[in-house]
C-alpha cells in the first residue's frame, strides 16, 4: 500500500464518518427515548438537501442562506413528520399498544416514499448538490483535500458537541437522557413525555438537517438517496445497539472507515457489503450491538 | 296556441325516437369514423422524472402541436398520449401494452435508457406496433433486429448507436485533444451499464488509433456516490485526459471533480450535462467539462435546430435535453410516414420509415437498411449526421467542434493541469 492512499483513507474516512455519525445521532436519540424508528430518516435529509439546493437557484441566496434554509426545512420536516405521522399514531386507542411500533414503522416507512415521490415529481430524480461555504482544496500531508471536506467534519463535530453539552449540562438535556432510561419515571417526576417528544424531535430534526445540507455539499444526494441513507443509520445505530447515542457515534466510524478502506482498497462498487456483512456477524455475537440497552 | 298544445304530447315521442335512433347510428359509426378521420395517436413512454427524460414528452407534443396548427396529417390531427416509466423497464412494458391495446395508439415513442428499449423491442414485435426510440443508444437494439428482422423490424433507432457516439468522440478527441493539445493518454471512466459496453469496446479500438494510449479502463457502479477513490487511482495512473461514458450518473462526478480539483480534463459522453439545467443542478462544477453531442441549444446544425430550440423555451422554460431534439424529429418523420402508409398497417409504416430522408434538428435523418449488421439504425457520418463537442463555459454550452459550426475556444479552470503528466 502506497503510504499516500493510508493518509488518503483516514482523512476522507474520517469525513464521511462524522457525517454518518451526525445522521445517525438523532435517529438513535428518538430510538432511544420514544422507541420510535424512524424509517423516513432519508427522506428527511434529502428533503433539507432540496430546499437548500432549490433556495440557491430558485431564490438566488448565497451558501449560508442556502444552507440555513435547508437546517429549517428538516426542523420542519421532522416536526410535521412527528405531529403528522407518528404522534396520531401512538395516542390512538384504535390501535393496541403492542402494536403501535409496526404501525409506527410502516407509517414511517410510507412517509419516506411519499416524499421521495414528490421530489422525484417536483424536481425530478437527478442528483443535486448544495452550493458549497468553502470551496478550494489545502494539502494535509501530501493529500490534496478539499476544504469542504474539513468543513464538514469540523462542523459535524462541533454539533455533536453541542449535543453532548445539552445532554449532559443542561436540566432539559437531564430530563431526555432520564426519559431515555426510564420513560414512566419521569411522568412519575411532573415531566410531560409529549413534551420531551416534540424536543428530541425538534433536535432530531436539527441534527438531520445539518447532516443532509453538509452531505448535499460533500457528495450530492437525489431522490434514489432516500433508501440508502435510511439503510445506513439504521445500520449504524443497530451496530451500535439500539437507542445508545454513544454507540452510534463509535459504530458511525467503524462504518465510515469500513466502507472507506473497501472503496480503496477492493472497489468502490463494494463499498457498502463488508459493514453490512459486519452488522450480520455482529448480530450473531451480540444482539444488542456495541453499546446497547434494550 | 290551442292546437300547438294538442300535438305536444306526440311530438317528443317522435323526437325521442329520433334522437336514439341517431344516437345509436353515431354509436356504431365512431368507431369506423376514428380509423379513418379521428386522431392519429403516438404513445410516448418516458422518464418523465429524469432530467433527460422529462423532454420526450414535452418535445413530442410541441412538434404534435406545430403539426395540427399546420393542418395535421390529410386532416387529421396527432394525438400524443403519455406514460410515465419510472425509469423501470417492466413499467414500460406494461405501459406499452396498454398504450397498443387500450389507448389504441398507431406508433410510440420511448426512451432514453438502452435497457427499457430492449426489453420493449420483442412487445413492438408481438404487438406489431412501430417503436422509435428517442435516446438509447446500446447497439445490441439494431444487432437484433439484424438476427431476427421479420418479426424486430418494428423497431426504430431514432438516436445514435454507442458505437457511433464512440467513434464521434474520437474524431472530436483527434482535432482538439491530439492535434492541439498534443496529449498523448488517457484512462476511460464509464458507467456500468447496456449502453456503456459497446461504447467502451469501440473507444478501446478507436482511441489508440488516434494516438492515445489508454492506460485503464475503469467501469463504475451507478449507485456510487463517492467518487474520491475512482479519481484517486486515475490521478496514480496520470493520464493526458479521462475519456467519459456516463449517463445515469453525472452530478455526483462532476461536483467532486470540480471539488477535489483532480487536475485531469474529463472529456467524452456525458449526457446529463446536455441539459442546460445542469450548471444549476452541480453549480456550476461543470465548468470546463467536455462532453459530445448530436446538439447544442446555440448551435445551428440545421435551420430546423434554433427554431425547435426557441420554441421548446419559450413554452417550457428551459432547454431541451438531447432526446428532447431527437423525439421532435421523431413525430415529424412519423407523421410523413403515416401521409404515405395510413394507420391501419404497421408493416406499411415500417416500409415508409425505412425511406426517410428527412432534415431534422440534428442533421439528415437516414435509417440503415435491412441488410446493414445495424438495421434501423441512424446513417452518421459527414453527410447525414456529424456530431458536436461542446464544453461549459461560464455556464454557457459551447461548441468547440467541428469547425465550421464552432463558437468558441477550448478554455479550462484553474485547477486543470495540461500536460503535468509528461
Amino acid at each position: 500500500m502506497r503510504p499516500m492512499l493510508f493518509w488518503q483513507i483516514l482523512i476522507d474516512g474520517f469525513a464521511i464518518s462524522s457525517l454518518y455519525a451526525l445522521g445517525a445521532m438523532g435517529f438513535a436519540l428518538i430510538f432511544g427515548v420514544s422507541g420510535v424508528l424512524n424509517l423516513s430518516h432519508g427522506a428527511l435529509m434529502v428533503t433539507a438537501v432540496v430546499a437548500a439546493w432549490a433556495a440557491g437557484n430558485d431564490l438566488h441566496v448565497g451558501p449560508y442562506t442556502g444552507a440555513a434554509i435547508g437546517v429549517a426545512t428538516g426542523f420542519v420536516a421532522s416536526l410535521v413528520t412527528y405531529f403528522v405521522v407518528v404522534r396520531p399514531l401512538q395516542i390512538s386507542r384504535k390501535i393496541r399498544e403492542e402494536e403501535k411500533e409496526i404501525f409506527i414503522l410502516t407509517a414511517t416507512l410510507l412517509w419516506g416514499i411519499m416524499i421521495q415521490e414528490l421530489i422525484a415529481y417536483l424536481y425530478t430524480n437527478n442528483a443535486k448538490t448544495v452550493a458549497p461555504i468553502v470551496a478550494g482544496v489545502v494539502s494535509i500531508v501530501g493529500v490534496r483535500t478539499p476544504a469542504n471536506e474539513i468543513f464538514t467534519a469540523m462542523v459535524c463535530w462541533l454539533a455533536i458537541g453541542l449535543l453532548w453539552l445539552l445532554v449532559n449540562r443542561t436540566r432539559a438535556g437531564k430530563v431526555l437522557l432520564a426519559a431515555s432510561m426510564n420513560p414512566r419515571g419521569v411522568t412519575l417526576l411532573g415531566v410531560e413525555l409529549s413534551q420531551v417528544y416534540i424536543a428530541i424531535w425538534a433536535i432530531y430534526g436539527i441534527l438531520a438537517g445539518i447532516a443532509g445540507v453538509l452531505l448535499g455539499m460533500f457528495l450530492g444526494v437525489s431522490s434514489y438517496s432516500v433508501g440508502p441513507l435510511t439503510a445506513s443509520a439504521f445500520a449504524i445505530v443497530v451496530l451500535g445497539g439500539l437507542g445508545s447515542v454513544s454507540g452510534a457515534l463509535i459504530a458511525a466510524y467503524v462504518v465510515g472507515y469500513l466502507e472507506t478502506i473497501t472503496a480503496y482498497l477492493i472497489s468502490p462498487a463494494y463499498r457498502t457489503i463488508p459493514a453490512l456483512l459486519l452488522l450480520v456477524a455482529v448480530m450473531y455475537v451480540s444482539p444488542r450491538g456495541l453499546l446497547g440497552r434494550r | 296556441m290551442s292546437t300547438h298544445q294538442s300535438s305536444v304530447g306526440s311530438v317528443p315521442k317522435i323526437a325521442a325516437l329520433v334522437l336514439a335512433a341517431s344516437l345509436a347510428a353515431v354509436a356504431f359509426a365512431a368507431p369506423a369514423d376514428a380509423q379513418s378521420n379521428g386522431p392519429i395517436k403516438i404513445g410516448v413512454i418516458a422518464e418523465a422524472q429524469a432530467v433527460a427524460g422529462s423532454s420526450i414528452p414535452l418535445a413530442a407534443q410541441l412538434a404534435a402541436d406545430e403539426i395540427n396548427a399546420a393542418g395535421g396529417v390529410d386532416g387529421r390531427k396527432i394525438e400524443i398520449v403519455s406514460y410515465d416509466n419510472h425509469s423501470s423497464a417492466a413499467e414500460s412494458v406494461r405501459a406499452f401494452q396498454r398504450a397498443v391495446n387500450e389507448d389504441h395508439v398507431n406508433a410510440v415513442l420511448a426512451s432514453y435508457v438502452s435497457e427499457v428499449v430492449l426489453a420493449l423491442e420483442p412487445w413492438a414485435g408481438r404487438l406489431k406496433t412501430v417503436m422509435i426510440t428517442p435516446g438509447a443508444a446500446s447497439d445490441v437494439i439494431t444487432q437484433n433486429i439484424a438476427k431476427d428482422y421479420d418479426h424486430l423490424k418494428y423497431t426504430f433507432h431514432g438516436y445514435s448507436t454507442s458505437t457511433s457516439i464512440a467513434d464521434a468522440t474520437c474524431d472530436a478527441a483527434k482535432d482538439l485533444l491530439i492535434k492541439d493539445l498534443k496529449m498523448k493518454s488517457a484512462v476511460i471512466i464509464s458507467e456500468d451499464a447496456a449502453w456503456t459496453t459497446p461504447l467502451d469496446a469501440e473507444y478501446l479500438k478507436c482511441l489508440p488509433q488516434i494516438g492515445l494510449k489508454v492506460l485503464d479502463h475503469i467501469r463504475v457502479s451507478p449507485d456510487t456516490t463517492d467518487f474520491t477513490p475512482i479519481y484517486n487511482k486515475i490521478e496514480a495512473e496520470k493520464p493526458d485526459v479521462m475519456i467519459t461514458g456516463i449517463s445515469h450518473v453525472g452530478v455526483q462526478p462532476t461536483v467532486q471533480w470540480k471539488q477535489q480539483e483532480v487536475p485531469i480534463p474529463m472529456f467524452g459522453v456525458a449526457s446529463q450535462a446536455t441539459n442546460s439545467s445542469f450548471w444549476q443542478d452541480t453549480n456550476g462544477a461543470v465548468e470546463g467539462v467536455l462532453y459530445q453531442a448530436f446538439s447544442g441549444p446555440d448551435v445551428a446544425v440545421t435551420p430546423k435546430t434554433l427554431p425547435f430550440v426557441k420554441a421548446f423555451q419559450t413554452r417550457f422554460g428551459n432547454f431541451p435535453s438531447y432526446c428532447g431534439y431527437t423525439a421532435y424529429d421523431e413525430v415529424y418523420y412519423l407523421a410523413d410516414a403515416f401521409k404515405q402508409a395510413g394507420t391501419g398497417d404497421s408493416d406499411k409504416l415500417v416500409e415508409a420509415l425505412e425511406k426517410t430522408d428527412y432534415i431534422g434538428t440534428i442533421g439528415r435523418i437516414q435509417f440503415k437498411g435491412k441488410d446493414s449488421p445495424n438495421p434501423h439504425a441512424l446513417k452518421i457520418g459527414a453527410n447525414t449526421i456529424t456530431g458536436l463537442m461542446l464544453q461549459w463555459q461560464n455556464g454557457k454550452q459551447v461548441n468547440l467542434w467541428p469547425a465550421n459550426v464552432a463558437n468558441g475556444k477550448l478554455k479550462f479552470p484553474n485547477f486543470i493541469k495540461l500536460g503535468a503528466a509528461n
